[in-house]
């Protein structure tokens, strides 16, 4: 049983960040410290066990998912749904759930981790399930290249013991049961253009109703969750849940999922003053594709804010994967954040009109939220910039969530 | 000296559904742009596995990038094939761009991921040893016809000069080809190769309006001005990026 002592000193420590408008890393790092197998303690004696997704992009919105849908299906669900995907987020958000004698009062685990921490997870703790999303280019200062990202989620599947999800559509995903030796049992999730038929498939998306098929059968689900990614990412999460508990009538899921929202920090909408804005986290190519794809910018003022930190990546080549020309008609207002002249230098060869770049953060915020304040604000943000405006912007509590 | 207006040129890009990584493909579109905007016309030969080695023939400007280990087993065999092509191209004046995986492959051998001896297009008098460790993070270099070159490297290859050999630059910060001679990439006449990603170009439009130049020149038999572009940002880019930790 992990020790009362520990967990109330985290708690304090957790308590204390909060205070400091800080992240979820600090007490999960004392934790670890004082007792190295608190998170293997907790999570071992849950009595379905633990589920593990992973993958470049649409981990946070996945978990949320599969967490509502499990619910949905009657299991008391832990989750760090919190986007801090290290093992020190899983133990922080550990801290707020569990009784001061240890115990966790959940049925199953539902973990979101990176790509790296899932490989160091699941060496102490082997799931019952895995979902793998997508190998996409993202963050490669740090991975090197996607073959090793590949090589990390094949890790994943080998310790898996029931059943992995995998996306058929992904090349590098799609190798693992020909190379790997696998004890769980593979289910495929894709689109309706496969060539090779899969266990759910995501048959048409259109209007925000989303056609799934499940074991043959069709069902129409009107999603909450905007963009096809998301679709996608519904697929995945009801190909998961459809395996954990498929004594659960699938109508039973696929009511659940048409009431689930996008993930915290992931696309949500807050008023300020009176001005409806968005934050937007883009981290990789393939992420800034689709939301550009997913949200409409006319009618809309739009910034975009990219550090070159650690949390988003060190190397800012990306911007040159993606393509800016659907902000063509509409410009950009502001251009902020360490980086902010390689964006500027990146949407000219677009040929998208700029009004501002300014590198500071706070004043840039000040000059875009006065630009046209009728309108609806969007800001495409990277990782650290998100954290920063998210402090410029108040406390959580004082935001009106619209979404 | 004619103006470079109305003329056309042919770019020829190499396994670009490969050779991808880090942005590399940015450098295709700021020579199409930096072509574009000056009215000259640009054809561009998409050369991919499978295709006939005759596809290369009549390209005035050769361009490649960084690709991952899987990448590069899938090409490295129609890479040979057209490596004899390429060189006589790069002998006969026509500028190229060969960016970390096409830079390793340009030399005259490289090693894989599993020790295994690939041979190159001995384009470079260079091979390339596999490095323990990853080498990343921003980069500096310098030589005196483009001045400063910035740009972002990734790579695990070690790569050594052979002999005669002239580097494309001198490392100012960084690691460069080896982290020992404080050379980084190798010319040989109009062909450039580096391991600078970035993507490197629109950091450095001097090398681009350089390969552009050399096409043209290549194509028409005479130096053609290139008439200069506004590019307001690329000072504050530079300096932005110079200005970050390694």
């Amino acid at each position: 049983m992990p020790n009362p002592v520990t967990i109330t000193l985290g708690r304090l420590v957790q308590a204390a960040a909060r205070l400091r408008g800080g992240g979820t890393a600090l007490p999960g790092l004392v934790v670890e410290k004082l007792e190295p197998d608190f998170a293997v303690r907790i999570l071992g004696e849950l009595p379905q066990g633990v589920v593990l997704v992973s993958g470049t992009n649409g981990k946070t919105t996945t978990v949320k998912v599969v967490t509502e849908l499990l619910e949905a299906a009657g299991l008391r669900v832990f989750t760090n749904n919190t986007g801090s995907n290290f093992m020190r987020g899983v133990i922080s958000s550990l801290l707020q759930k569990v009784s001061l004698t240890g115990r966790l009062n959940a049925d199953i685990a539902v973990l979101e981790l990176d790509e790296a921490h899932a490989v160091n997870f699941v060496a102490a703790i082997k799931p019952r399930y895995s979902l793998l999303l997508n190998v996409l280019p993202d963050q490669l200062d740090r991975f090197g290249s996607t073959d090793y990202t590949a090589e990390l989620l094949a890790a994943v599947a080998r310790n898996t013991t029931e059943v992995v999800v995998l996306n058929r559509e992904d090349e590098l995903l799609a190798q693992i049961p020909e190379k790997e030796t696998l004890i769980a049992e593979v289910r495929w999730f894709s689109e309706e253009n496969s060539a090779r038929q899969s266990d759910t498939i995501l048959k048409s998306f259109s209007g925000n109703t989303a056609c799934f098929e499940i074991g043959g059968v069709c069902y129409e689900v009107p999603l909450a969750l905007k963009g096809r990614y998301n679709a996608l990412n519904a697929t995945a999460a009801l190909a998961l849940v459809h395996a954990i508990v498929p004594e659960t009538p699938v109508e039973v899921l696929t009511e659940a999922l048409s009431q689930v929202h996008s993930a915290f920090g992931r696309g949500e909408s807050i008023n300020v003053n009176g001005t409806p804005l968005e934050l937007i986290l883009v981290k990789n190519p393939d992420g800034f594709m689709q939301a550009l794809e997913s949200f409409d910018s006319e009618d809309c003022v739009t910034m975009i804010t990219v550090n070159d930190d650690y949390g988003d990546g060190r190397d800012v080549g990306w911007f040159f994967d993606v393509d800016f020309s659907s902000l063509r008609q509409s410009g950009v207002a502001v251009l902020s954040g360490s980086r902010a002249y390689d964006m500027a230098l990146r949407l000219e060869y677009d040929a998208v009109p700029l009004q501002a770049v300014d590198t500071d953060v706070p004043t840039a915020l000040k000059t875009f939220l006065t630009d046209s304040p009728e309108k609806p604000h969007r800001i495409f943000c990277s990782y650290t910039t998100m954290i920063a405006l998210r402090k410029l912007l108040g406390t959580k509590a004082e935001m009106e969530r619209v979404v | 000296m004619s103006a470079a207006e109305h003329k056309s040129l042919t770019i020829l890009n190499l396994f670009g559904s490969q050779l991808n990584n880090f942005g590399d493909a940015g450098n295709l579109l700021v020579l199409r742009k930096r072509c574009e905007w000056r009215d000259i016309a640009v054809e561009l030969l998409d050369f991919e596995v499978g295709d006939s080695p005759e596809k290369c023939k009549g390209a005035h400007l050769i361009l490649g990038g960084g690709g991952t280990e899987r990448g590069l087993s899938l090409i490295k065999d129609d890479f040979l094939r057209i490596a004899p092509l390429l060189h006589s191209l790069v002998e006969e004046g026509v500028p190229a761009l060969a960016v970390c995986t096409s830079y390793q492959l340009f030399g005259e051998y490289l090693e894989s991921s599993e020790g295994e001896r690939l041979e190159g297009a001995g384009i470079f008098s260079l091979h390339t040893l596999r490095g323990a460790e990853r080498q990343t993070g921003n980069i500096v270099i310098s030589n005196s016809d483009f001045g400063e070159i910035i740009g972002y490297e990734n790579h695990s290859g070690l790569t050594f000069l052979h002999e005669g050999q002239e580097p494309l630059a001198q490392v100012v910060s960084g690691f460069g080809n080896n982290g020992k001679d404080g050379t980084e990439g190798a010319r040989y006449k109009n062909a450039l190769g580096t391991y600078l990603h970035g993507p490197l170009l629109p950091k450095n439009p001097q090398l681009a309006d350089f390969l552009i130049a050399a096409a043209l020149e290549q194509r028409y038999g005479e130096p053609l001005e290139l008439p200069p572009l506004p590019d307001q940002w690329v000072q504050p880019a530079r300096a932005a990026a110079k200005a970050r930790p390694r």
